[in-house]
């Protein structure tokens, strides 16, 4: 019996070769990691952190979790050694994740040329979350950092399914509103895509890109065993009078929870931002007013401060802008702590705006607020929601400065033709 | 001035060692005294008539081995050492090897022209002796049989030892017409003759490019190759079917108007003629299988889309014929063929070609193959139950499972009662083997619906369990259909049917393991593998038992390494054995390392394991080191940060693993666990890295070290910088340039040989990932301007590739990569000379409508990197 040509393996003698998979899988983990390590420097210096192996981890959902020494570290991204923030774990993933989104600021005035530098779109009522897409999961995270779903999903990496281009560990970071009543996520941003860092690319730039991308990846397709729930992306129009119009009456398939700005040039920012902004009446949103815990739209005015150490009580913007005090006795009286955050009603004869600046007069204070809270109201809040109750910004008010935006552009252009 | 040195290569074959032993020292004293005396000795000793046929054999080998090795490095020295010798002794030595030819005695011919093809390896591609084919061609018109028979061997070895490229076309002309009339049974009546001539052709083939153009050439070349396969001569027919086999994969395109002719050929090779042509006839048509299933593969594939070759479907035509043919081989089956491992006959090659046929055409062939097995399993004839069985098993790779799934369900319950109770262990073996193929195609996450359910899983265990206790052939093939089975539930989560059955899978295969005939059939190599298997699709649940198991191998391990006064015999068993408990260690530290709940428990063991594991490397088994190593690799990633207070310890292992040369594996296994212990302990390791520097910088600068291990190593330099950042500072005066002579040397690198294209685009990718790591490594850091001198060199590098367009994707990905961090790093320090750098923007530009997204995707980062870096 000789033996077969060399180059020819007996079809019965086609034996595994564990040793071979073994040398084979291990070169293959450390090509893989080290892309991985690669990969994470580049987003690093692309000033997102690491992510990436954060999922393995529980799935316990903590809605309790307090984020009371959050709104000292709004800067976080760049205070935290980005090295060490790659490493966090459990909690710390949440907290940190809690500030990685870009928080909008209520338009309390129009920009000037919101029809040239900005984007409009309705945006869709429900849950805002991260969702983070790696290693064969996909998982949303809340604002306040606690996981909302974990499920498979057509995202790259976002199932254990066979067919993946690329390492497993690459991850994808959108950002969306879960909306109920269709089970869908809405995505309003995309800040990272198969590990590559969106966040330091402009808002045209990454709208462009989750367009063209998102489509690609079957994520939109209605849900299957691997693809638990449907990913959309919302129409986004430019804020010229059209768009305007559109976003403002026209039909979209979700609930509307009024209407978001995009500047078009800002990065994604974490943290508030003046560079998107929120706006609604009563046309577009059910909840212009807000309501107290009991889901009423209270008589007065209520906002929700943070307590701090000298007894100030501060919104959530970088820095803190503190908008009243409580008395020591007070403070003892009822029990609160430093960092807690607070119910505050505000009586309306008492607020006064000095040099634009706000001032609540005399507070009052409600109570506590309920623990899955995790902010307290940013001042653009709150003056939109004092705006909202004695003089709103309304839709006509926008519409004008579009339309003088564009006169201006016309006067403009004359100036030029004229030599003389 | 020749030497006698008759009387020492005698002596040097005695079987006296003493008498061996001196002339083998003095051989070696006069080559060192007298290089040039000494070749030409040996020359002449070969070259004449009146000296033993022994000493001439030897002289001939040793004038061989004076020329040629195994080893690159070492090859590359001795032609270098035979060109600088002076003209006249190579003039002698060559005229004394071409006179040699014309010998009356065949064995000296046949020595010098191997030594001739040697030399002529050397020298052809350095444009010197011009006139070696025009000598050897002028012999062929001699008259005396033996002149021409060895000319026409030697033509055969000077074809297989050098480039086409380096042969003009007019030579390739007359070398091929002297071997083709040589073949000529019409004009050529010397049998000898015919058989030289038709070994020559075979190595010749790859110099007929142009010929095979050529219609009336080829034409004629074929018909002689035919008839050369009815040949009156057994040793013609199969040197004939040989040709035609090489001619398959060679010239697939030219073979459309023969293949009538072909297949009556084999049919009746296979059918009538002794085993060594049957044999190659079979294998022409594997190879033609071979050659479309390559190009079904490229029509399919998702970014060529198509094949620089069209696929003529050659198989799918014969295919009513061609499997009969086959399933008629499959009853050839020898009695003792499951008990030799090298065993290889017509049915073996009959039931492979068959596998291959199945992969090729895919569906079709199983209405043609379902009768024959429908009328033999059940037969007495144990062969015609073997041959049905193993047919079935033939073709479950190819068509697809919804095709085959109907049959499987009906077959499985029957294949599982063969198993348990067939009287016949041939017939065991290949139903086990069978089942097998069954869980390895049918089943798992790529298949839609397999065929194992919740159901039948736990029969299909029993029976599994039980049959390896059954004699070794059989039990190591129940061993490796269960490798198969629970393949297919690696990426099953917590639902797998196994996990009621962990605690008994582990169980049976330990008890295989202590069998006694356990180092048979490598029974005991095939039950570690499926227990590896099983550990790699355990899960939350099933972990804690796969913690059990971990006490169970140390203990096992502990004992090999206690181990003392063995025989060899035991020795290598025991070596064996230590791979395969080192190799199973790592699959569970890497499997529970990955599991967040038993990592922590499993972190208790992982003193006690480091432990064993550098005991370990006081055998000086490659394979054990090599598996220890792989399992350290996976310890240190599973412990991170914490693996540092191993490092006094198994720091001299590593030092010894880098410093390995001869078994280059352990090398390179070594260096990718140098960077697992960066990404695991970061700027710990930093205490380190003057040894491991100092290490792999020697190792770069040896033309010993095999070059495989070459790329890791510069990858392994980018590990360690992005590990101890800054601090790489120091090395760079010594890697830096390292880097820039491999990428100066790779970048230039033009080559018509896939090998060498793939290891080039390797170093390649390797240098990029040096870059990508030192710079990302540098990043933020005040030291940055230290880069700042290379970073013209770094864009040339990139410049150099992408003009020479044989780039593969990942070198593509990995230079994008580094454009990119070069901007990140160096910021506006290298924004215009990035933007001077033309090459890069069309790199990036080609890059971004790319088909693959992740070159896309690394073409539009690089693009953002840059344009912040050239906007400041």
């Amino acid at each position: 019996m000789a033996p077969p040509p060399e180059h020819r393996r007996p079809i019965k003698r086609a034996a595994i070769s564990d040793q071979q998979r073994r040398r084979e899988v291990a070169l293959r983990l450390q090509a893989d990691r080290r892309s991985d390590a690669q990969n994470r420097a580049r987003q690093l210096a692309s000033s997102v952190l690491s992510l990436g192996h954060e999922p393995e981890t529980e799935p316990e959902v903590e809605q309790e979790q307090e984020m009371s020494d959050a709104s000292g570290q709004l800067s976080g991204r760049t205070d935290l050694d980005p090295v060490r923030a790659a490493r966090l774990r459990g909690p710390e993933v949440r907290r940190w994740f809690a500030r990685q989104l870009m928080l909008p600021e209520w338009m309390v005035d129009v920009p000037p040329l919101l029809d040239r530098d900005w984007y409009v779109f309705p945006r869709p009522s429900g849950k805002r979350c991260f969702v983070v897409s790696s290693n064969g999961t996909t998982i949303s995270r809340l604002r306040n950092g606690s996981i909302l779903h974990r499920f498979p999903s057509n995202l790259p990496n976002g199932a254990r399914t066979k067919d993946v281009s690329g390492p497993a560990s690459s991850y994808s970071i959108l950002d969306c509103i879960f909306h109920e009543p269709d089970e869908t996520y809405y995505v309003i941003d995309m800040v990272c895509w198969r590990g590559y860092s969106l966040y330091d690319c402009t808002a045209e730039f990454r709208f462009f890109w989750l367009n063209s991308k998102l489509s690609e990846t079957g994520a939109s397709d209605p849900p299957s065993q691997y693809h638990r729930y449907r990913f959309n992306v919302v129409q986004i129009y430019e804020c010229n009078l059209a768009g305007l119009q559109a976003s403002y009456s026209g039909q979209v398939p979700y609930v509307k929870d009024g209407l978001l700005f995009f500047n078009k040039h800002a990065h994604y920012q974490a943290g508030n931002t003046p560079l998107a902004l929120v706006w609604k009446d009563n046309v577009c949103s059910q909840y212009v007013l807000d309501t107290d815990s009991k889901g009423q739209i209270p008589s007065q005015q209520q906002v929700v401060l943070e307590l701090q150490n000298d007894g100030n009580l501060t919104t959530f913007d970088d820095p803190p802008v503190a908008l009243g005090s409580l008395s020591r006795d007070l403070i003892a009286q009822s029990g609160l702590q430093v960092g807690n955050l607070v119910r505050v009603a505000i009586r309306d004869d008492s607020v006064r705006l000095v040099d634009g600046k706000l001032d609540l007069g005399e507070l009052q204070l409600v109570g506590k607020t309920n623990h899955s809270r995790a902010f307290a109201d940013t001042y653009s809040k709150v003056l939109f929601q004092h705006a909202a109750r004695h003089a709103p910004l309304r839709i006509e008010d926008l519409v004008a400065s579009i339309q003088s935006n564009s006169s201006m552009d016309n006067s403009q252009a004359s100036d030029v033709e004229m030599e003389g | 001035m020749a030497l006698e040195v008759t009387q020492f290569l005698l002596n040097a074959q005695s079987i006296d060692q003493a008498t061996r032993t001196h002339a083998e020292e003095s051989l070696k004293q006069i080559q060192e005294q007298n290089l040039p005396a000494f070749l030409l000795s040996l020359s002449a000793e070969l070259a004449n008539d009146n000296r033993p046929l022994e000493s001439r054999k030897l002289a001939g080998l040793i004038l061989k081995n004076a020329l040629d090795a195994k080893e690159l490095h070492r090859k590359n020295d001795l032609a270098q050492r035979w060109l600088s010798l002076d003209l006249a002794t190579k003039t002698q030595i060559k005229t004394a090897l071409l006179q040699t030819l014309s010998s009356p005695v065949s064995n000296a011919r046949s020595t010098a022209s191997q030594v001739i093809a040697k030399v002529a390896g050397i020298e052809l591609p350095h444009k010197q002796w011009p006139e070696l084919i025009n000598s050897l061609l002028s012999n062929i018109h001699q008259v005396e049989t033996h002149v021409k028979q060895g000319t026409l061997e030697t033509l055969g070895y000077v074809c297989e030892e050098v480039d086409p490229q380096v042969v003009d076309q007019d030579q390739v002309n007359r070398i091929l017409t002297a071997v083709v009339q040589g073949m000529n049974a019409s004009t050529e009546t010397s049998s000898e003759v015919r058989l030289a001539a038709t070994r020559a052709l075979y190595n010749a083939l790859g110099f007929a490019q142009t010929n095979f153009t050529n219609d009336m050439e080829r034409d004629y070349i074929m018909r002689v190759v035919c008839e050369a396969t009815l040949s009156s001569d057994v040793k013609i027919r199969q040197a004939a079917f040989e040709c035609l086999v090489a001619i398959s994969s060679t010239y697939y395109e030219k073979l459309a108007p023969y293949m009538q002719d072909i297949f009556n050929i084999t049919l009746k090779a296979v059918r009538e003629d002794e085993e060594p042509v049957a044999l190659q006839a079979i294998e022409f048509w594997s190879s033609i299988c071979d050659e479309e299933i390559d190009i079904l593969d490229d029509y399919r594939s998702e970014y060529t889309g198509d094949s620089e070759v069209p696929c003529f479907y050659f198989i799918k035509q014969a295919l009513p014929a061609l499997v009969p043919m086959l399933l008629e081989t499959l009853l050839k089956q020898e009695e003792d063929q499951d008990q030799d491992e090298g065993a290889w006959n017509v049915a073996m090659a009959g039931g492979t070609c068959l596998g291959l046929v199945a992969r090729t055409v895919g569906d079709d062939i199983v209405p043609l193959v379902m009768p024959f097995i429908e009328e033999n399993i059940s037969k007495p004839d144990w062969r015609r139950r073997e041959a049905a069985t193993y047919a079935f098993g033939s073709i479950l790779e190819g068509p697809s499972p919804g095709k085959l799934a109907p049959i499987v369900n009906v077959a499985l319950n029957f294949m599982l009662a063969a198993l348990s109770r067939d009287p016949n262990n041939h017939v065991k073996d290949t139903t086990a083997w069978t089942l097998g193929r069954i869980f390895e195609f049918l089943h798992g996450a790529a298949v839609e619906t397999s065929v194992i359910t919740q159901e039948n899983c736990q029969q299909i265990l029993t029976v599994l369990l039980q049959s390896m206790k059954d004699v070794p052939n059989v039990a190591e093939k129940a061993c490796g259909a269960l490798y198969f089975l629970a393949q297919g539930y690696e990426d099953e989560g917590s639902v797998s049917p196994l996990t009621p059955f962990f605690q008994d899978i582990f169980q049976m295969l330990l008890f295989v393991t202590h069998r006694e005939d356990a180092t048979e059939k490598n029974l005991r190599t095939s039950a570690y593998e499926a227990l590896n298997e099983v550990v790699r699709c355990s899960n939350d649940e099933t972990a804690p038992i796969v913690m059990q198991l971990i006490p169970v191998i140390m203990l096992e391990l502990h004992q090999t390494v206690e181990a003392q006064k063995l025989t060899s015999d035991e020795r290598d068993k025991q070596n064996d054995l230590q791979g395969l408990l080192c190799g199973c260690l790592q699959v569970i530290i890497q499997k529970m390392g990955s599991i967040e709940g038993s990592k922590y428990a499993f972190m208790q063991y992982a003193d006690q394991i480091m432990d064993l594991l550098l005991k370990v490397f006081a055998s000086r088994n490659a394979t054990v080191h090599e598996e220890a190593m792989l399992a350290i690799g996976a310890l240190a990633y599973t412990a991170g940060p914490n693996f540092a207070k191993y490092m006094p310890q198994f720091y001299q292992y590593l030092e010894m693993g880098l410093q390995n040369f001869e078994e280059y594996q352990i090398c390179a296994i070594t260096v990718g666990v140098v960077g697992d212990l960066c990404r695991a302990l970061e700027d710990k390791i930093l205490p380190y890295c003057d040894g491991i520097m100092t290490q792999l910088l020697k190792n770069l600068s040896s033309n010993q070290l095999h070059r495989s291990v070459k790329p890791p190593i510069f990858s392994c330099f980018g590990d360690i910088a992005l590990a101890i950042g800054e601090n790489f500072e120091k090395y760079l005066v010594y890697a830096m340039p390292m880097l820039q002579s491999a990428a100066e040397l790779s970048a230039h690198v033009v080559s018509q040989d896939d090998d060498m294209l793939e290891y080039t685009n390797q170093l390649r990718n390797g240098i990029l990932e040096a870059y990508s790591g030192i710079l990302q490594g540098f990043k933020s850091s005040p030291k940055t301007q230290a880069l700042v001198p290379y970073a013209a060199h770094v864009l040339q590098f990139i410049d150099t590739m992408y003009g020479g367009r044989e780039m593969d994707d990942a070198v593509m990905k990995s230079a994008l990569g580094v454009l990119g961090d070069l901007a990140d790093t160096l910021g506006s320090h290298v924004g215009p000379l990035i933007s001077q750098s033309s090459s890069s923007k069309d790199l990036i530009e080609e890059c971004m409508v790319y088909d693959d997204p992740l070159i896309r995707e690394s073409a539009e980062w690089a693009k953002l990197a840059i344009n912040r870096a050239v906007s400041g």
